[in-house]
């Protein structure tokens, strides 16, 4: 097909289940490209030169490499291309921020629409895994040095899956008793299914990797513990395993969850599928989330999920502002999130049995750009009013979980408590300490931890062939 | 990681005790601090305090009152049966040192998390009153351990089948606060009514009183907030930043209000398993 013809196919639209149905199942949402759809959208790709795309993410996958492969039906050898440099292609295709990243660069975004290159990566991992071609890479002879990594989330995954390769000896220790950190108890069935990532952990787990789950360290065994135990070097990604609540009266009431409570509920312990599984969780029937990003749209569309009549999104400045994935607000709309934008909460509203039945809120208008760059927004005198609910989840953001940093000595943190580490390495103020993800930038993206590991991964590769 | 039941006993109609192969948990663990269980696939994490642990042998042990489903489940597995999930020690030790007279105070099932801190105690040098109480007499457990590291003992029940007559608080008022003895410290652990009503007598006589509370909790790591409690004003969660706290600073309505958020689930869950229990054999 020539360039002229090649310009004109359009975006291949992702075929998904329909909003009113998928409201109610956990069911993936999308349902991901037929083979020929797949080719299709790869013809789209111009193949530049010097492709912007690949600037555009974190672990610098070849993109226009691995959608040639696609374009010519070589969907294995196209997955084993994005696997050179990305481990979790399956996870990254789903969840990763491609409109804020790769797809953003792309030249073809610039007059039409850009390649949309993440649900070709969700092709090409969903089509190996399906195909049962996924090959476990040799790995080469152990070096005879031991490294433990603490947090089994992405970016301890993406350590340990360079680190093995790379012939040491690579030990993950996950403080609860699944493997696979936010992409189990965060990211909800429907937007990330969990057999994809026991698959990838097993991809990990049958190249060596050992994963002891139920282990809390700082708890166990602190840091320097694990030095004594053998370890040569340690890699800290604990992720952002704090909640954060607004310290507006009411919180406590029955029926306010934090956003990492509700999510954990019902991704980790299923509390969706009580009582077949025995965590109860609260099936409110008016919810309001608070917050704008992805943990916002996750919990709000539990919400509607469980059964709720109405889910409110609750945000304090405008749509342009919100950090959500614009996929996941749009779907959010679709399955009937009924969102109160420029609305802050005040005050919780209980009833004498300790339960909430009401938030007052304030409307709220854009004002001068704060530090983030966004407007700030300010409250309206006077424009106080109570939405009825019975449920609400605190999705404002997460912060850094204490118990590595206040057990190990020597190990600097920023004021919020987050681990201090150099951006290039993850080197941290302890020698053979490295630290990256959430833990290290405060609560970001899946796609951001990996790209910390992978350079932590090189740093502990060069920090333990120097070493004496 | 899972951990086999290397013996089990019942201690009482609903209270058992269990002893777990944990050799890890067993050398770290120090008093006042808990553990998380999981018994199968789709089981809940159960947080139940460590009662007791041998670093020698490598062995934890736990005392559970089945309450519902899950300890309902845990009561029915045996010596040489496995929990799926162990994790621990959680929560933050007590602080143990020598203060003088202490009371040590536990009611009900609140008996097991209460000696091995007065164990501490006693081994710290304090002089020990121990009070342990129950509604009635069969109810009351670790009798002789409680006796054995304390300088002074009393039992009640609430219905006076043994010893004192009344709930421990009373004991503890009329024994010892009322006549004079100065206490320095006490800790009292149990059901939430019984834990207010202790404090409430204590700060009459300004006695500094900690107290362990039992919240919900999910990943017990400080990740959730679901047992968060208020102290002094202030949100505090239990699980990192207690289990103990003072007492005199607890929002125990709070506390009880939280308790109940599930009571619906729980009683439903519990009798479909007490009904598939006693019909067709279990799950």
């Amino acid at each position: 097909m020539d360039m002229k013809d090649r310009m004109k196919i359009p975006r291949q639209p992702m075929p998904e289940q329909e909003a009113k149905v998928r409201a109610r199942n956990f069911d993936e949402v999308p349902l991901g490209y037929t083979p020929e759809m797949a080719k299709t959208e790869a013809l789209r790709c111009i193949q530049c030169k010097n492709p912007a795309c690949v600037q555009g993410c974190p672990v610098q996958v070849d993109i226009p490499g691995f959608i040639t492969l696609v374009s010519e039906g070589d969907f294995i050898g196209a997955a084993k291309k994005i696997k050179e440099t990305n481990a979790l292609p399956a996870v990254c295709g789903r969840v990763c921020p491609q409109e804020a990243q790769c797809e953003q660069l792309c030249v073809r975004g610039k007059k039409a629409e850009p390649v949309a290159i993440g649900r070709l990566e969700r092709f090409v991992a969903d089509f190996e895994r399906a195909a049962g071609e996924v090959s476990i890479p040799q790995i080469p002879a152990s070096r005879g040095k031991k490294v433990a990594v603490v947090g089994s989330g992405p970016s301890g995954l993406t350590v340990a899956g360079d680190l093995i390769q790379l012939g040491y000896e690579v030990t993950i220790f996950e403080a609860l008793h699944k493997p696979g950190g936010v992409l189990v108890y965060g990211i909800p069935e429907f937007r990330l299914p969990k057999a994809i990532v026991a698959a990838e952990v097993d991809y990990l787990s049958k190249m060596g990797v050992k994963i002891e789950t139920s282990n809390v360290i700082g708890k166990i065994a602190t840091v320097d513990e694990l030095f004594e135990e053998g370890y040569d070097a340690v890699y800290l990604g604990t992720g952002a395993g704090l909640p954060t609540f607004m310290n507006i009266p009411g919180e406590n009431l029955n029926g306010v969850y934090s956003a990492n409570e509700y999510l954990t509920r019902s991704n980790l312990m299923k509390a969706y599928k009580f009582p077949e599984y025995d965590t109860p969780i609260v099936k409110g029937k008016n919810v309001a989330v608070i917050g704008g990003g992805n943990v916002a749209m996750d919990s709000a569309r539990t919400a509607m999920r469980l059964g709720a009549d109405h889910v409110y999104l609750v945000y304090r400045r405008s749509r342009a502002e919100m950090p959500a994935r614009i996929e996941e607000i749009h779907h959010a709309e679709e399955e009937g999130i009924e969102f109160h934008l420029l609305t802050n909460p005040i005050r919780y509203i209980g009833n004498d049995k300790g339960w909430v039945v009401g938030i007052e809120c304030l409307r709220m208008e854009l004002g001068e750009p704060d530090d983030s760059g966004r407007r700030r927004p300010v409250p309206i005198k006077g424009s106080e009013y109570v939405i009825d609910i019975d449920t609400a989840v605190v999705a404002i953001g997460a912060g850094a979980n204490p118990l590595v940093q206040s057990t190990t000595p020597g190990l600097d943190t920023n004021k919020w408590n987050y681990i201090i580490a150099d951006e290039a390495t993850g080197q941290t103020s302890r020698e053979g300490v490295f630290a990256g993800g959430d833990i290290v930038t405060g609560a970001a993206t899946v796609i951001l931890a990996m790209g910390a590991g992978r350079n932590a991964a090189t740093a502990i590769h060069q920090y333990l062939m120097t070493k004496k | 990681m899972s951990a086999k039941i290397l013996a089990k006993e019942q201690l009482s109609e609903n209270v058992f005790k269990m002893v777990l192969d944990a050799p890890k948990i067993a050398q770290k663990r120090k008093a006042g601090q808990f553990v998380v269980i999981r018994i199968h696939e789709e089981g809940e994490r159960v947080p139940l305090t460590i009662a007791d642990a041998d670093a020698a042998k490598g062995t934890v042990t736990i005392i559970f009152q089945v309450v519902g489903k899950s300890t309902g489940q845990l009561s029915d597995l045996n010596a040489g049966e496995e929990l799926l999930d162990l994790v621990g020690p959680l929560g933050k030790a007590t602080h143990i040192e020598k203060v003088g007279t202490v009371a040590c105070i536990g009611g009900g099932v609140g008996i097991a998390p209460v000696y091995p801190i007065t164990q501490a105690l006693k081994n710290a040098g304090n002089h020990v009153i121990s009070i342990i109480g129950a509604r009635t007499k069969d109810l009351i457990f670790m009798e002789d351990e409680m006796k054995a590291v304390s300088d002074e003992f009393i039992v009640t029940t609430d219905d006076g089948t043994y010893g004192f007559h009344g709930f421990v608080s009373q004991a503890l008022e009329n024994k010892y606060l009322m006549p004079g003895t100065k206490i320095d410290m006490v800790v009292a652990i149990g059901p939430v009514p019984m834990m207010r009503a202790v404090c409430d007598t204590t700060k009459k006589y300004d006695v500094k009183t900690f107290v362990s509370l039992n919240s919900i909790m999910v990943d017990a790591t400080g990740m959730c907030g679901a047992c968060r409690v208020s102290v002094g004003g202030k949100t505090r969660f239990v699980c990192v930043d207690g289990p103990e706290f003072d007492g005199h600073q607890v929002d125990f309505r709070e506390l009880m209000d939280r308790q109940k958020i599930y009571l619906p689930e729980e009683k439903d869950c519990y009798d479909h398993y007490c009904s598939c229990k006693h019909g067709k054999g279990g799950r």
